[in-house]
């Protein structure tokens, strides 16, 4: 890896979230879409507890479930916020002028990679706090006990999605590479959420069950897949090949 | 300043550029003309170090292409104008000068003195804080060559800069490249509008692929087609004729009551051949130096490559 120098980097990045900014759909899916789902949930439950009836120490499940979605956030935010980073740039032919810049290609890579995963990231934090908070709030009475953080919740969050987010992002520069709007590159990204959701469904159905040890196994697999992915976006991300084979 | 010597670039069996050689002086604005497809453009993102060249080799200020070390400081001391200006158009004309400044490691007292320094050049200090998008064409060529110019650039690459431009914003644009002639800056510039390269460049090539001629559009014009002067006489007779000829200007075609007579130099011969009329019983009505357009040489040179 050619040497990088970090003040191109954050330069490219702060360039990408001032553009973010005057994006409303990045915005709201960015930064609306956690607050819904870290209130959303814990008011479900709260309904659940309180109209339905049901002890809240069956429903372990279902807190453990509901957590879950915090991983396909990560997968799916950044593949919103990374197609328009990169496919953004190709559309509006900003990407030459870039390139004729004396930055590297693994600084534009990196820069434009944070721009995506910064903002995905500290939301989803920001969202899990007031989803543990929240969820203490309507549960412990019930409980006994503040069922958040634990850590499952704590592996799910700190683990497993910024890996997932990673992965979702390095995706994005690959298909931003095969077309040309961002609404296409956000379709065929958006694809990456299936496997989370299968997990979710395996889960859900008994067929697997999702506990620490599991994360901590998926978030190996995602590690190797996102050393992987790492490399081919790297090589797809190379002067030359944007200038002359993306679409 | 640049040196390109058996420059080749094929993308898989197809050669855009094929054995070019060229030097351009400190200073020098260099046009290369060519119709669509010549190669003009993948000379510039060769010379840009954007892409690879398949052989041969260029310098620029004395820094080859060839080694990837030097890459990083030739992108450092040229500036690229692309054919799509490409501005970054949700955000001001001042964070779009901002951003690239930076990449170039501008200070922040550079940044800001020259940001102001261009945007007042081209008359949009008053929009600075204006999102690009909203900017016409005109304005946005004007942004896309400050941002070309705001670190200060030894060597500008303007590949088609006024393609698109309505006469008005031509016009305005080859004005402000005049202006950079002035300031003594290498600028190599890719146009296929003849009369553009005519106005603005020291000299001339001609390239479809390869280099078809190179020279100053006076001296492309001479290579081409020689010296001509256009007289215009009452009636040609044959007593005018055999008094022109007996000076020692053979090549003579008429066309109605004008001769276009092949001479060395119009200033010097054209006195003796009016008096070689005269003296035959002819009246002059009027004489001139033919000067055949850069589109006239352009096209003869690329249909006889065709």
């Amino acid at each position: 890896m050619s040497k990088v120098n970090r003040k191109n980097v954050w330069t490219i990045t702060a360039k990408d979230f001032g553009l973010f900014r005057k994006k409303k759909a990045i915005l709201y899916t960015a930064f609306i879409l956690p607050l819904i789902l870290s209130i959303g949930l814990p008011t479900i439950l709260w309904y659940v507890i309180n109209y339905t009836g049901a002890p809240a120490q069956r429903m372990f499940a279902l807190f453990d479930a509901f957590s879950f979605f915090f991983v396909i956030l990560a997968a799916i935010i950044p593949t919103f916020i990374g197609s328009y980073s990169f496919v953004g740039e190709k559309t509006e032919k900003t990407l030459e002028p870039l390139l004729a810049t004396p930055t590297t290609d693994d600084e534009i890579l990196l820069g434009k990679s944070l721009a995506a995963f910064l903002p995905v990231i500290i939301m989803i934090f920001i969202s899990a706090v007031i989803f543990m908070v929240l969820m203490d709030i309507f549960t412990t009475a019930q409980v006994g006990y503040p069922y958040f953080p634990n850590w499952f919740f704590a592996t799910m969050i700190l683990l497993d999605s910024p890996l997932v987010c990673i992965m979702s992002i390095e995706l994005s520069v690959i298909i931003s590479s095969r077309v040309n709007d961002v609404r296409s590159a956000q379709q065929l990204a958006v694809l990456v959420i299936i496997p989370f959701f299968a997990l979710y469904l395996l889960t859900e159905i008994s067929v697997i069950t999702l506990d620490t040890n599991t994360l901590l196994i998926i978030a190996g697999i995602l590690a190797i897949v996102d050393i992987g992915l790492f490399f081919a976006s790297r090589a797809t991300f190379q002067r030359e090949e944007i200038l002359t084979k993306w679409k | 300043m640049i040196k390109i010597e058996n420059l080749t670039k094929k993308y898989g069996n197809l050669t855009a550029v094929d054995n070019l050689s060229l030097q351009i002086e400190e200073g020098e604005v260099f046009g290369l003309l060519g119709p669509n497809g010549a190669g003009k453009t993948t000379t510039i993102r060769v010379l840009c170090c954007l892409i690879s060249k398949t052989s041969g080799n260029a310098m620029l200020n004395n820094l080859s292409i060839d080694d990837k070390k030097n890459r990083i400081e030739i992108r450092k001391i040229i500036g690229l104008l692309p054919e799509n200006v490409g501005l970054y158009e949700s955000l001001s004309a001042y964070k779009n000068l901002d951003f690239y400044a930076k990449l170039y490691q501008c200070t922040e007292s550079q940044r800001k003195e020259r940001i102001e320094y261009y945007l007042k050049m081209f008359d949009l200090w008053d929009k600075k804080y204006v999102a690009t998008g909203t900017f016409s064409k005109g304005m946005k060529q004007k942004l896309a060559l400050a941002r070309v110019l705001v670190h200060d650039p030894k060597i500008l690459f303007l590949d088609e800069p006024t393609a698109n431009l309505d006469p008005e914003a031509t016009k305005m644009v080859r004005d402000y490249i005049l202006e950079l002639k002035k300031e003594k800056r290498t600028i190599f510039l890719n146009t296929h509008m003849l009369d553009e390269a005519e106005r603005i460049c020291d000299r001339v090539g001609i390239l479809k692929t390869q280099l078809l001629d190179i020279g100053s559009p006076e001296e492309l014009r001479e290579s081409l087609l020689g010296k001509k002067s256009v007289v215009e006489v009452d009636a040609i007779t044959d007593n005018i004729l055999k008094s022109i000829k007996s000076l020692g200007f053979e090549q003579i075609s008429i066309d109605n009551n004008k001769m276009t007579i092949n001479v060395n130099d119009p200033r010097k011969d054209n006195p003796s051949i009016i008096q070689a009329i005269q003296d035959a019983g002819g009246l002059v009505q009027s004489i001139s130096e033919l000067l055949p357009s850069l589109e006239d040489i352009y096209l003869k040179k690329v249909r006889r490559n065709e």
